[in-house]
């Protein structure tokens, strides 16, 4: 039987999520040697493949392209876990909401640029009205909150997934 | 002379005084009722309503910090029914303001972010409402966030009742309520201020702080204001 796949991304978020991924040690051998990592930061995959077990997503929803990506993760896995405070509750990116995208990028790209001011269209995805937290953007099975979360408590997750069960973090449950 | 009654709470039965609050008399006996507008040595307000509890015979839910004991009264604190309103109280207050842990200075040491973790709360169910607000840094010791401000009016209670200076207020309505110094002056104008920061100690969350601090630096003395009503009540 095929091991069960693990898919990960990150949307708007500053990849801190995935550096406590990486960060439970030893913990991460114990989790490829149960499962594979398909696509993510980490794997060379180019898209999201079908048939993922958990996907792992960091980071609020901000563009075009992070609502993409989020609807493919979820249409093609079977359990999606909102990884970290972004994800959670639109942290940090979410502070932007409060002004209109318009102002905003004019504020950075234009009055606030030395060199060529312009906002950039090219290769780059339209920001949405708001930084919006993962389950206003697409159905979230687990939310794991944490800026970053432990990487005990992304173990203790990854490993009650595996197993078929939805995981409690209890006393690891913390925001910020 | 004080009339001793006797209440049942979670089936337990406890001797209390008559004039007690609920609140007052599970807390003497260890007995966790959730509260953030609720602080001792403060007039109790009945604002947040995490402290809702079910009396035996009363059809609504009462809060227990401006419900007196009685003789035989019957109180329920933990109900699977109180429990998720409590969440849902918790939830819409994260809902209302931007309450962003991660670049807070109370996070951490913050009863907010505390009361949510304990209750279980791994998100949001209700969209936020991201508004736009402001940060009054005009005072020169002390700054204050709206964004991270839920209307407690501990800060308000403590200026007035404790302090006797009463620079703070609540205006507006409803979602439009904000906490205000000296009718709307930016604090650091407000004359009547005298710095004394108790009010920063009061806040349950990093709405107000002291400058200076960074995320997760600003720990509080929250003992401060009971201490100071006990003492004069003692004298």
């Amino acid at each position: 039987m095929d091991k069960p796949k693990i898919g990960t991304c990150w949307l708007d978020g500053c990849s801190g999520c995935h550096m406590s991924l990486l960060d439970m040690d030893e913990g991460i051998i114990a989790v490829l040697a149960r499962a594979d990592i398909v696509f993510g930061p980490l794997v060379d995959a180019q898209e999201w493949p079908e048939g993922v077990d958990v996907a792992v997503i960091e980071g609020a929803v901000s563009s075009t392209d992070d609502l993409k990506l989020a609807q493919t993760a979820r249409a093609r896995s079977k359990v999606v876990v909102a990884l970290g405070d972004c994800a959670v509750t639109g942290n940090v990116p979410s502070m932007r909401n409060g002004i209109p995208t318009r102002k905003l990028l004019e504020r950075v790209y234009v009055e606030g640029a030395t060199a060529r001011p312009g906002v950039p269209t090219d290769g780059v995805p339209a920001l949405l009205k708001q930084a919006e937290p993962l389950h206003a953007a697409i159905d979230v099975d687990v939310h794991v909150p944490g800026c970053p979360p432990k990487p005990n408590a992304i173990l203790l997750v990854l490993n009650e997934l595996l197993e078929g069960r939805k995981p409690d973090l209890g006393s690891k449950l913390r925001f910020g | 002379m004080t009339e001793k009654v006797k209440v049942r709470i979670d089936g337990e039965v406890i001797a209390a005084t008559a004039g007690q609050t609920i609140l007052q008399v599970a807390r003497a006996n260890n007995k966790y009722i959730p509260a953030l507008c609720y602080m001792e040595g403060l007039s109790a307000v009945g604002a947040c309503r995490l402290c809702m509890v079910e009396v035996s015979g009363v059809a609504r839910l009462l809060p227990a910090c401006t419900t007196p004991v009685q003789e035989g009264l019957a109180v329920a604190t933990s109900s699977p029914q109180l429990q998720s309103y409590r969440k849902i109280a918790l939830e819409l207050l994260f809902a209302e303001r931007n309450h962003v842990c991660a670049v807070c200075v109370s996070s951490g040491h913050c009863e907010l972010q505390t009361l949510a973790q304990d209750h279980g709360i791994t998100h949001i169910r209700y969209p936020y409402n991201f508004p736009r607000l402001s940060v009054d840094t005009s005072h020169p010791r002390y700054v204050l966030d709206h964004n991270r401000c839920v209307l407690c009016s501990r800060c308000v209670r403590t200026c007035d009742e404790i302090e006797g200076a009463h620079v703070w207020d609540i205006a507006g309505r409803g979602i439009n309520s904000r906490l205000v110094s000296e009718l709307k002056r930016p604090w650091g104008e407000a004359t009547s201020c005298t710095s004394c920061g108790k009010c920063v100690q009061a806040c349950p969350t990093g709405a107000m702080a002291e400058k200076g601090f960074g995320v997760e630096e600003m720990t509080k003395q929250r003992t401060v204001v009971s201490r100071l009503t006990t003492m004069r009540e003692g004298q």
